[in-house]
């Protein structure tokens, strides 16, 4: 079981300081997903770790060793690219294989090695075959295969999904959560897909513009988030934010928005709260509830049947707001509804600072 | 839907429009080719003439010394000049793919001799290769009094010369060629190969040459053609000489067609160098058929 | 571990290998330029490779003005209007057919074209020898034979394949919507081409046009046989110059004509750049 340690990263592009100051630390065993929005730098804290980018200052530690300045080939990682850049004009068994010929692994270890990771990836079948002849998942798991032969402690994945279709994309996702199951790796994901984050991590970090917004377990990251972004960028659909006013008077917390008043006594505050202060509310769609005698009122503008729920969007003066109802729909489009929010699951946020508070 | 007048107008014009793809495949082509297929089975000499002799022209040809000759020197020149271009060219455009500096120039330095003719190429190593005033005289008057480099006037060696001025010509398309295959090579294969520990050297033997396969056909295409029509090259450089050391089919051709006045046995030439090329492609399109096929099942 | 010095060994044979083997590709151009400036005493007693001492344009002079072409000794540069006068409609026909060709093959699909079009790819590797015979009677007959007309005509035959194979292949790369909706809205075969299609086809006509007037320019064996003794183009009268001559042999004047001779094709070549290696790798795209 092997850790990764990564100190005080600083990359730069040119002049370009792309991290800066990174720090963070991947627990033997578990699945960490680097989450974030294109240009966040996830993708290159991976390609750093893996050692095909050169660190401009700091230090990573793979297992324990100084890693920084090693060749990638001798940082005990298996790593699976977006595009799974097989190579095209060998055979599974010969994608499979090659590194561990080229470096003078005896045929017998070769083989061994070859047989168990095509096992437990059903590949055996598959061996002859060119990738041209499979298909996206068989791919998939050739390419992780490639990385399991090599037995190493750290395996590192570059969206391998998401250049597959929706469907393919969920079956090979509950794929790898089982392959990390039975293999208990040290697994560090990049992604920018929320799903895939929720579903398979045991800690998610979520990243922009090179730094850090949070690192914890989906469920802490989704309902505990420490800022706007993080806020927003986990759920579908994202989190209802409404701007308001807080006033703290003696025992009592009032948050203030248009015409109406929430008592949010009941919030968990970090440390005292100034009265009076900009704030925004957040409300995840799911705990805002379409209720007869709700404390507010709305127009619903739009409706979207998902199957087994519904998305039902309010205007709420002005604002855009929604609430996902389970099973059956009593209201329709343009009529006046009544809503309450769940004020034990609510977020506030600092406007300025967008930092929760 | 749309009106029926408007529709067979527009394919009324689309084969107006053929028309002179339709007369040139049909006339110039087809029937040319035919034509000389006839002329070669008869005896005429100057002017055409209708008298069949069946396959004699070929007799006479093949019992030519010029022509097996010219055979003979084809094949060794076909045989160096593609193995040499596509050595240089692959090896100029890896080198050049290491993410050098200048590649620009070098580039444009590779790649400007192929704009020149083969006539220009021709001529302009003559004169370089010339004993008493190029490379020879040139390194003489630098001291070394015994160096001899006289291949052009040397009936054994100048078919080697004849392979210099075109290589020279034509790596630099190989080059360009062999660097775009490289350029559309997926990134992450790199990546995946120094995750796996692949000197850089193996990566290029084991996966990045088996993967330019296509650009390879297609070079090896090109160049072959290039090789069954030389003509104009050997004819500035050496005129077929000394004597008739560096002749060519194309060369005794175009000889028998004008000069030397055997119209039927210059056909039966050209016939035989048709006959080639078909040779040399035939399997080629074959593969590429084959190949087509598979990925449509796949 | 501290990171491994990039410059190796490997790094320099690298550069050695590009850089010896620019100096073979330069060699022969900087020869011609040095020979053709220098005066033909220093020429017999020099070394080839030496900078000329007396620097002298006579040769320049004589090759444009004086030096003797076959019959007449007036220079090469009517050799150079001749050429002018065979690549420019042997570039315009040659691309509108292809375009056509190219146009028709890609949007009015039918068998019988793919067929012809088929035939059409495998006449490109034909030898021109093979055709050059009948080639020759057939121009007789319409009387355009050793004239202008005809050596265009020839061009324009010998060039449809690779013409007609660019085009379609650029027209393949259109989104077939693009002209499905054309025909919504009404248009025809006529309209299509030249208010839709054309327009569109900016950069392949100039890589076209490239190959076309390098191709054109460069060739020898057709200007020879089909031009006729009053057009040749510059390549066989500099062929003419260099190896027919009586006499003396004028290195110098040799080397100019050779040099004014590839001016044309040499400055395509270098002001287009990207464009004429874009050319190569169309053309050579086959089937």
């Amino acid at each position: 079981m092997t850790n990764v340690e990564v100190s005080n990263l600083c990359i730069r592009f040119g002049s370009n300081e792309v991290i800066k100051d990174l720090n963070l630390e991947v627990h033997a065993g578990e699945f960490l997903v680097l989450l974030g929005p294109s240009g966040c730098g996830k993708s290159t804290l991976l390609h750093s770790i893996a050692g095909l980018i050169d660190v401009a200052a700091g230090s990573i530690r793979i297992g324990g060793k100084d890693m920084t300045w090693a060749e990638p080939t001798d940082r005990n990682i298996g790593m699976v690219f977006q595009s799974y850049a097989l190579y095209p004009t060998m055979s599974v068994e010969g994608n499979l294989s090659f590194g561990l010929r080229v470096n003078g692994t005896p045929k017998s270890e070769i083989q061994r090695r070859v047989l168990r990771a095509a096992d437990m990836l059903q590949l055996t079948p598959l061996l002859r075959r060119k990738p041209s002849q499979l298909s996206g998942g068989q791919r998939q798991r050739v390419a992780i295969g490639r990385a399991l032969v090599r037995e190493a402690g750290v395996f590192l994945f570059d969206e391998p999904l998401s250049n597959l279709d929706a469907k393919l994309r969920g079956e090979l996702r509950r794929e790898l959560k089982l392959l990390h199951k039975n293999l208990g790796s040290t697994m560090v994901y990049v992604t920018h897909d929320q799903v895939e984050a929720m579903t398979l991590a045991t800690r998610i970090v979520v990243m922009r513009s090179g730094n850090i917004q949070q690192i914890g377990a989906p469920a802490d990251v989704y309902e505990r988030p420490e800022n706007l972004f993080v806020a927003g960028f986990l759920g579908s659909p994202g989190m209802n934010f409404l701007d308001g006013k807080l006033t703290i008077s003696a025992g009592s917390a009032i948050f203030s928005a248009l015409n109406m008043s929430l008592d949010v006594g009941a919030y968990d505050f970090r440390g005292p709260a100034a009265t009076g202060q900009d704030v925004i509310l957040g409300v995840r769609p799911e705990n805002l509830m379409l209720q007869h005698d709700g404390a507010w009122e709305a127009k619903v503008s739009l409706i979207e049947p998902m199957g087994n729920h519904h998305v039902v969007w309010l205007d709420f003066g002005g604002t855009s707001l929604s609430s996902i109802v389970s099973g059956a729909l009593s209201v329709a489009v343009d009529q006046n509804v009544r809503f309450s929010v769940d004020v034990s699951r609510i977020t506030l946020f600092n406007r300025t600072t967008e930092q929760r508070l | 839907m749309k009106s029926h007048p408007s529709r067979t107008l527009s394919t009324v014009l689309t084969w107006v429009a053929l028309l002179p793809m339709t007369v040139t495949v049909l006339v110039a082509y087809l029937g040319a080719v035919l034509w000389s297929l006839r002329v070669s089975l008869t005896n005429s000499r100057t002017f055409p003439s209708d008298e069949f002799v069946g396959l004699a022209q070929y007799e006479r040809l093949f019992a030519n010394d010029r022509w097996l000759l010219s055979l003979e020197n084809l094949a060794l020149y076909g045989v160096l000049f593609i193995a040499i271009c596509v050595i240089l060219g692959f090896l100029l455009a890896v080198f050049i793919d290491q993410k050098v500096r200048g590649e620009g120039l070098l580039r444009t330095i590779y790649l400007y001799p192929y704009a020149m003719s083969f006539v220009a190429t021709g001529l302009v190593w003559q004169w370089l290769l010339n004993p008493a005033n190029g490379i020879q005289q040139a390194v003489r008057q630098m001291g070394f009094q015994s160096f001899t480099f006289d291949w052009i006037i040397d009936q054994d060696m100048v078919m080697y010369t004849v392979v210099i001025a075109t290589v020279w010509q034509s790596s630099g398309l190989v080059m360009a060629l062999m660097l775009a295959g490289l350029r559309g090579i997926d990134e992450e294969i790199w990546k995946a190969a120094r995750i796996d520990g692949i000197p850089t050297w193996r990566v290029y033997v084991s996966v990045i040459v088996p993967m330019l396969g296509p650009s390879f056909a297609t070079v090896f295409v090109l160049l072959s053609t290039g090789v069954i029509k030389l003509f104009d090259a050997v004819a500035a450089m050496t005129q077929g000489g000394p004597g008739t050391a560096s002749e060519v089919p194309a060369k005794f051709i175009m000889d028998h067609l004008f000069g030397r006045a055997n119209i039927a046995l210059a056909s039966a030439g050209s016939m035989v160098l048709l006959v080639t090329v078909i040779g040399l492609l035939a399997p080629l399109l074959y593969v590429r058929a084959r190949n087509r096929r598979v990925q449509e099942q796949a | 571990m501290n990171r491994k010095k990039r410059i190796g060994p490997a790094r320099w044979g690298i550069y050695a290998f590009l850089i010896v083997s620019a100096l073979f590709f330069m060699m022969p151009l900087y020869i011609m330029l040095v020979t053709s400036f220098k005066p033909m005493e220093e020429i017999r007693l020099g070394n080839i490779f030496a900078w000329p001492v007396s620097f002298t344009v006579e040769p320049w002079v004589t090759a444009w003005t004086s030096a003797c072409t076959g019959v007449a000794c007036e220079g090469i540069r009517g050799g150079f209007w001749n050429s002018v006068w065979i690549v420019v409609p042997s570039t315009i026909l040659p691309i509108l057919l292809g375009a056509l060709n190219g146009y028709a093959l890609s949007f009015w699909k039918s068998r019988a074209a793919d067929i012809l079009f088929s035939i059409l790819m495998v006449g490109a590797f034909v030898p021109a020898q093979v055709m050059m015979f009948p080639l020759v009677r057939i121009l007789a007959t319409l009387g355009l034979f050793s004239s202008l007309p005809g050596i265009v005509a020839i061009h324009t035959i010998f060039s449809m394949p690779v013409m007609t194979l660019l085009f379609r292949n650029y027209y393949q790369s259109i989104p077939q919507e693009l002209f499905n909706a054309a025909r919504i809205d009404g248009g025809g075969f006529v309209r299509i081409f030249l208010q839709l299609m054309l327009p569109l086809s900016t950069p392949i006509i100039i890589v076209a046009a490239i190959m076309q007037v390098t191709g054109v320019w460069n060739d020898y064996v057709l200007g020879l046989v089909f031009a006729g003794r009053d057009n040749l183009p510059m390549t066989v009268q500099l062929n003419n110059v260099i190896n027919t001559t009586t006499g003396t042999r004028l290195y110098n004047v040799n080397m100019a004509a050779t040099i004014f001779t590839s001016l044309v094709p040499l400055t395509i070549y270098f002001v287009s750049g990207r464009w004429f290696v874009r050319g190569i790798a169309a053309g050579a795209v086959k089937g």
